[in-house]
C-alpha cells in the first residue's frame, strides 16, 4: 500500500479544510491573506479561488474565462510555480494541507491575483508577431503541405494560448526586463516558418535587438512549465540559428 | 543585453579559444613529460612568432569573450544599464587585455628586449 500523503489526509474528511494563502494587494505593496476553504475530492485551484470570492471575501480580484484550459487567462503562481489554475488539481500541489496562490511573476500586479498583461502582449508585437500576408484575398490560396519540414516547425508553436506561464517561469525575464520572453519569441519562430508570412527579415531584425533571442540562457523553464507541452526553448534556439546564418549572409 | 553582434562576437571568440586551449594543454603535458625546465620552455617561446600569434590571439579572444559574458551577469544580477554597463564591459575587456598582454610579452618577447 502506498504511504498516505499529506493531501490525502487533508481530504479524507478528518481535517476537511485547506489552508490557502492568497496575495492581496498590488505591485506597490500587499501581503498574503489566509483563508480556510472546504476540501473536496475533486477541486482545482481556480475552484478554490472562486470559493473564496463567493463565500469568504467578495473583494478578491482574479481573472478567468473558459475554465477548460483554452483561453489562457487564469494563470497564477501556485506554491511559487506558474500554473493554469483551471487545470491544476488541488491534490497535485497541496503541501501539508496548505497552498499559496499569487499573481503571475515578472508582470506588474493590477490587484490581488490579476497581473497586467500589457508588457507580455506588447513584446509579441515588438518581436514581429503580427502576421503580414503574402497574398491578397483575390489571389489563389497557395497549398500548404502539413508534412513539410518548415511547416512542422511552424505547427509546433501554434497551440500557444498566451497564458504567460512561460514568461512568468523565465529567470532571464526576471533579470532582464527588456528580454522579449519565450512566448513572443516562439510566435516569431512560428511566423518565420509560415510560408504565408511575407516579412521574414523583419522578424530576424526584431529578434536581434538588445532584448532579443540572444539573451536566452537555454535554462528551459519555459518548456518545463508550458501547460500545453510546447517547446519555446527550441523555438528560440531556431531563431538563434537563423539570425546567426543571416549575420554572415548579410555581410557578403 | 546581448544583441546579435555581441552574441556572434562571443560565439566566434569561443570557437577561437577552444582549439587554442586544447593546444595549450597538449603542449603543457608534452613539455612536462620531457622534463623541460622553465628556462628551456622560455628559450623556445621567446622570440617565436608562432607562440606570439598563438597566445596573442588567445588573449584577444579571452578579453572579448569574458567581457561580454560578465556584461550579461552584471546586467541581470546587479542591474547595471546604459553607460555604466558599457563602461563595465570595456573596462573588464581592457583589464583582461592588459593582464594578458603582460603575460604574452613575458613569455614570447625576445629575451633581453623586455
Amino acid at each position: 500500500m502506498e504511504p498516505v500523503t499529506s493531501q490525502e489526509s487533508a481530504l479524507d474528511g478528518q481535517s476537511g479544510t485547506l489552508e490557502v494563502s492568497v496575495w492581496r494587494g498590488t505591485s506597490q505593496g500587499g501581503d498574503y491573506q489566509r483563508f480556510e476553504v472546504p476540501a473536496l475530492e475533486n477541486q482545482t485551484i481556480l475552484d478554490v479561488v472562486s470559493w473564496i470570492q463567493h463565500y469568504a471575501d467578495a473583494t478578491l480580484t482574479y481573472r478567468f474565462a473558459c475554465r477548460v484550459g483554452m483561453c489562457g487567462s487564469c494563470a497564477m503562481m501556485v506554491n511559487g510555480q506558474p500554473r493554469w489554475t483551471c487545470r491544476t488539481h488541488v491534490k497535485k500541489v497541496l503541501k501539508a494541507g496548505k497552498v499559496q496562490i499569487g499573481p503571475l511573476r515578472n508582470l506588474p500586479v493590477i490587484k490581488d491575483l490579476v497581473a497586467d498583461m500589457d508588457p507580455f502582449f506588447d513584446k509579441w508585437v515588438t518581436a514581429g508577431g503580427a502576421h503580414a500576408p503574402s497574398a491578397t484575398r483575390d489571389d489563389p490560396i497557395p497549398p500548404v503541405d502539413p508534412q513539410d519540414a518548415i511547416r512542422v516547425e511552424a505547427s509546433a508553436g501554434i497551440e500557444c494560448i498566451n497564458c504567460s506561464i512561460c514568461y512568468a517561469a523565465c529567470d532571464t525575464v526576471a533579470g532582464n526586463p527588456d528580454y522579449l520572453g519565450p512566448a513572443a519569441l516562439q510566435r516569431a519562430w512560428t511566423l518565420l516558418n509560415d510560408a504565408k508570412h511575407d516579412a521574414p527579415h523583419q522578424i530576424l531584425d526584431a529578434v536581434s535587438g538588445v532584448g532579443g533571442c540572444h539573451n536566452c540562457h537555454s535554462m528551459g523553464s519555459c518548456t518545463v512549465f508550458c501547460p500545453n507541452d510546447l517547446d519555446p526553448m527550441s523555438a528560440i534556439a531556431g531563431l538563434k540559428r537563423e539570425t546567426a546564418k543571416s549575420f554572415f549572409r548579410r555581410r557578403k | 543585453m546581448l544583441d546579435l553582434r555581441l552574441y556572434m562576437l562571443q560565439r566566434i571568440t569561443a570557437l577561437i579559444m577552444a582549439p587554442l586551449t586544447l593546444g595549450h594543454i597538449a603542449v603543457m603535458i608534452y613539455a612536462v613529460q620531457g622534463g623541460l625546465s622553465a628556462e628551456e620552455i622560455l628559450g623556445r617561446t621567446q622570440g617565436s612568432v608562432f607562440w606570439f600569434s598563438f597566445y596573442g590571439s588567445f588573449v584577444l579572444a579571452v578579453a572579448t569573450h569574458a567581457a561580454i559574458g560578465l556584461r550579461v551577469i552584471a546586467h541581470e544580477m546587479i542591474g547595471l544599464t546604459g553607460r555604466a554597463l558599457t563602461g563595465f564591459t570595456w573596462g573588464t575587456g581592457l583589464l583582461l587585455l592588459a593582464m594578458g598582454t603582460q603575460a604574452l610579452i613575458a613569455v614570447t618577447w625576445p629575451a633581453g628586449m623586455t
